[in-house]
């Protein structure tokens, strides 16, 4: 069986959902503590949403410097899968684990509520399993959400395949950044989740973990998590090709 | 070893969206005031470094304020010296 890390920093909230939604993809979940300076042998980690260290400064920022984030950081460069969600996507922007940065919604205020993404591609260990283009139904939590890089660098992340999860209207057409109801936190090209150039590290501001069975009112996020454990498992078998960056990416359409 | 004291200020680079300065560029008319624009909101902190000279204590000001205090990507910074010496 494969186990998933899941890290918990102070101000982590959604790390219970997380840990009850890896063993709902099939995996074995391990909670690791911030103050820990090993991975204790997980196959993949996950960072969860919340308000890691109170989100002071800016959100993400204290946990990036915190004993684990030292061990995720070297896990994730020796080709480690590594998913950060909500607080931990910010968690990773500040680590430079993913490009980009989340800045304050444009509203302003915190949202709560569900949203639909489609993902780009297929081809990745964080979408095996899921079909790329197809609406899916989650819930956003975050204050800090608006996806943010340099005009070049969005050109280049389009380029090379990066932009992963994008917000999309109902029938999948992706959200204009003026569109409020399918762009709630006015992400720029509504990029909702990034793949770092490696594509070993994705970050996603949807809770995936939150829509992890019927119950929660949808279970479209719960292929987001059985792609990943199953990667995860495969890296652990060595059969997942570490790099499915760039150089691998096939616009997708085109893959047969 | 001296104790030189600093403030870091941090706002929002020119172009990034910044909602809190709109929001209070927005609030200004209800005060009835007028002629106020490219209003931005950022935070400063305030710190004392123990180093050999100012030259060094600048030295960790500055990779503090790059690596922490500031995002890069999204903030510009600048430090100034709260101790009145040079």
């Amino acid at each position: 069986m494969t186990r998933i890390g899941v890290v918990v920093f102070p101000g982590s909230n959604c790390d219970r959902d997380t840990l009850a939604g890896v063993e709902l993809a099939g995996g074995v979940a391990v909670a690791l503590w911030h103050e820990q300076a090993d991975l204790d042998g997980v196959a993949g980690v996950i960072l969860p949403g919340g308000f890691a260290y109170g989100d002071y400064l800016r959100a993400g920022v204290i946990a990036r410097f915190s004993p684990i984030m030292r061990a995720v950081s070297a896990f994730a460069s020796d080709g480690g899968l590594v998913l950060g969600i909500c607080n931990g996507f910010q968690v990773a922007a500040e680590a430079h684990l993913v490009p980009g940065a989340l800045l304050r919604n444009r509203g302003l205020r915190f949202l709560g509520r569900d949203v639909r993404i489609a993902a780009s591609r297929s081809d990745t260990p964080f979408t095996s399993l899921v079909e790329a283009g197809r609406p899916m139904r989650m819930p956003i939590a975050h204050g800090e959400g608006c996806y943010f890089a340099d005009k070049a660098e969005l050109d280049a992340l389009e380029r090379e395949g990066q932009v992963l999860f994008r917000y999309v209207s109902a029938d999948g057409r992706p959200a204009a950044e003026g569109d409020r109801e399918a762009n709630p936190n006015g992400s720029l090209r509504a990029i909702a989740g990034v793949l770092n150039a490696r594509g070993n590290v994705a970050g996603l501001m949807p809770h995936p973990e939150r829509a992890s069975e019927a119950i929660l009112g949808s279970d479209d996020g719960l292929p987001i998590l059985r792609s990943f454990v199953g990667a995860a498992a495969r890296a652990e078998q060595g059969g997942w090709p570490p790099v499915v960056g760039a150089a691998a990416a096939v616009p997708v359409g085109v893959a047969s | 070893m001296s104790e030189f004291r600093f403030a870091v200020n941090v706002t929002p680079k020119p172009g990034i969206l910044d909602p809190q300065g709109r929001a209070v560029e927005g609030s200004l008319g209800h005060l009835g005031i007028q002629g106020v624009s490219a209003v931005r909101v950022g935070r400063r902190i305030e710190l004392t470094v123990s180093a050999v000279d100012a030259g060094a204590a600048r030295e960790t000001v500055d990779r503090l304020a790059t690596e922490l205090l500031s995002n890069p990507l999204i903030e510009a910074f600048d430090v100034e010296r709260l101790d009145g010496r040079p």
